[in-house]
């Protein structure tokens, strides 16, 4: 399934002009705060109404101004998947999950209710209230909801935003295994670059109302006039090839290995790895004596100085890229130059357990 | 006290009135709630030109004199009045004079408690658990009665006792549209300034009394009681 969505909308001081397609799979609305990502999620569930727009799902219209066409929310068949929950303090868990299969369709192609518990580990919890739940069990409840009302696409405004750092990295696998064992396409809001790297198959960045990018996270996270210096990002394809006993796991990279502290994950998984531009250090001889355990090889295929002392150098390694940002001043000294072979050093403990998630990237890109 | 006959304690014509007004305000409540909740919920969530005006007009019998609404209520519900001669010649219904005139007058002088009861609780209820609802498929009328209905049951309880005791003790109105008929419109109130009228009625009238303060002392203590059970089972935990 694919979803097309042309929207214009003014605030009284903001205008949110965007177009985009979005392919099967986690699309990621990225950005910051203010610039529109949650409007655009919210037109989509038809709690807002746009002055001008069009959200096609395949060829199923929830929305065209141009011919009047407008589905109520409770017709759009979505599972929206809210910042703060939102579970029915009255209900029990068990009658909060099941709310939206009651007036689904009978006929509609669902999860089962002991699936859905199962994936998400709430069997304990359902014949407890919201109230007593936790904000991260709240949080797994909620995409339960969502997931069993069948819906045809899921949306997700910041899921993770309320929750703490633990219940994040608690919750996070799960969205992962959303993409990757339910067929359903999940738009997926957020301001967390960490979480566009393990999330989503298209990302599409918003800055000011409008679309200031979209691609693959790779190609998204690397465009410095998206997502600005200091969110650069490389994301990077490995495959965990060992654990070692002094706590690091070894991987493989098209550039060489990696080594990071341990992570869960079993031999052979292909695995996403984020490095911000910031973190990667280059050196144009192999470097010796260094206390940096990862260098990776590449060629350099891009230079672009900022208008401050900055300046960006993307290293093709293979087919992927690698971003280092450094100094106007050490492209100079260093002699830098596109085409030229470069060495690029990642400490192992600059890669945080959060910029790592599982599956692949390619895999159903645009 | 010793040797009361309790079961002829109170004289005929006093259990007259108490089980007259139970009546009375029984019906005024049960049928004037679910306009009361109507009425709460569109003044909560509706914007619309006018909504001063009505908020006004459902407020009015708490600020006019209640003598200035029962006679307002006589010109309109009266066998005369421009209302009660449609309700006559259509559906041979008389207000004036009897015990369902006495609802109407306890209906209408309790409403404006009962709608401001019930407006705070729909308040009170997040528009976005109700947005939640209709984006799980829910309609309009499905998200009312399965999400808000619910969340507001211990406002419309305490409403609806509010209106209960403010009926029971209804006065001015209705001696007003009604008169004070033993039997046909004679409530506690009414026979209480009857029997205090007459020479030997200050008996009479403080038994009465009596029966008004249990009554009211009761409704309140059971719509505490039944609002915090419904409020922990509609509140979580």
């Amino acid at each position: 399934m694919s979803l097309q969505i042309e929207l214009q909308h003014s605030f009284k001081d903001f205008k949110l002009d965007v177009a985009f397609t979005a392919a099967k799979g986690v699309t990621v609305l990225f950005g910051p705060s203010g610039s529109g990502k949650t409007t655009l999620v919210n037109a989509v569930a038809g709690l807002l109404r746009p002055d001008k727009g069009r959200i096609v799902a395949d060829d199923w219209v929830l929305l065209d101004t141009q011919s009047r066409q407008n589905l109520a929310p409770h017709k759009r068949r979505l599972g929206y998947i809210f910042q703060e929950g939102r579970l029915f303090p009255h209900l029990t868990v068990r009658q909060n999950l099941l709310y939206g299969r009651w007036f689904a369709p009978r006929d509609a192609q669902g999860e089962s209710l002991d699936h859905v518990v199962d994936m998400l580990g709430i069997g304990p919890l359902l014949t407890r209230r919201p109230g007593a739940l936790s904000g991260g069990e709240k949080q797994r409840v909620a995409i339960g909801r969502a997931l069993l009302s069948a819906p045809k696409l899921i949306l997700a405004d910041e899921p993770l935003a309320a929750l703490d750092e633990a219940r994040k990295a608690e919750i996070l696998p799960y969205f992962e295994r959303l993409r990757d064992e339910v067929s359903v396409p999940i738009l997926y809001v957020s301001h967390s670059s960490a979480e566009v790297a393990r999330l989503a198959t298209t990302v599409v960045a918003l800055k000011g109302g409008r679309v200031a990018a979209c691609g693959t996270p790779a190609q998204v996270l690397g465009d410095v006039a998206a997502v600005g210096v200091r969110g650069a990002a490389s994301v990077l394809e490995a495959r965990v090839v060992a654990h070692h006993a002094d706590g690091l796991t070894e991987l493989s990279t098209v550039a060489g290995a990696l080594w990071l502290p341990r992570i869960p994950d079993i031999s052979g998984a292909t695995i996403r790895v984020r490095i911000a531009a910031q973190e990667v250090i280059l050196s144009r001889d192999a470097p010796q004596g260094l206390s940096a355990l990862n260098v990776l090889h590449g060629t350099i295929a891009d230079i672009r100085l900022g208008d401050g002392p900055g300046a960006m150098v993307t290293l093709a390694l293979g087919q992927e890229r690698l971003s280092a940002r450094i100094t106007r001043r050490s492209v100079q000294v260093m002699g830098l130059a596109i085409g030229q072979p470069c060495h690029a050093i990642i400490k192992s403990v600059a890669v945080a357990p959060e910029d790592i998630g599982t599956g692949r990237m390619r895999a159903g890109a645009l | 006290m010793m040797g009361t006959d309790w079961a002829n304690w109170l004289g005929p014509a006093e259990w007259q009135a108490v089980r007259l007004s139970i009546r009375v305000s029984f019906w005024a409540t049960l049928v004037s709630l679910p306009l009361g909740i109507f009425v709460a919920y569109v003044l909560a969530r509706w914007e619309f030109w006018g909504k001063q005006v009505l908020n006004g007009l459902v407020h009015l019998p708490l600020i006019l004199p209640p003598v200035v609404t029962g006679y307002l209520l006589l010109i309109t519900f009266g066998r005369r009045g421009s209302v009660g001669q449609v309700l006559e010649a259509l559906f041979g219904i008389v207000l004036s004079f009897r015990w369902t005139g006495a609802a109407v007058a306890a209906a209408v002088m309790a409403f404006p408690l009962m709608v401001r009861a019930i407006r705070l609780a729909i308040e009170a209820v997040d528009p976005k658990l109700e947005a939640a609802a209709s984006t799980l498929g829910a309609s309009k009328p499905w998200v009312f009665c399965t999400v808000t209905l619910p969340l507001i049951l211990p406002g419309i309880i305490a409403g609806a006792i509010l209106a209960f005791a403010k009926a029971m003790g209804e006065f001015g109105a209705t001696i007003t549209f009604v008169s004070n008929i033993p039997g046909q419109t004679q409530t506690i109130p009414s026979a209480i300034y009857a029997f205090l009228q007459v020479p030997g009625g200050e008996q009479a009238a403080s038994r009465l009394v009596i029966v008004a303060i249990v009554i009211a002392m009761s409704a309140l203590l059971i719509s505490e009681f039944v609002a915090r059970r419904v409020a922990r089972l509609v509140g979580g935990s």
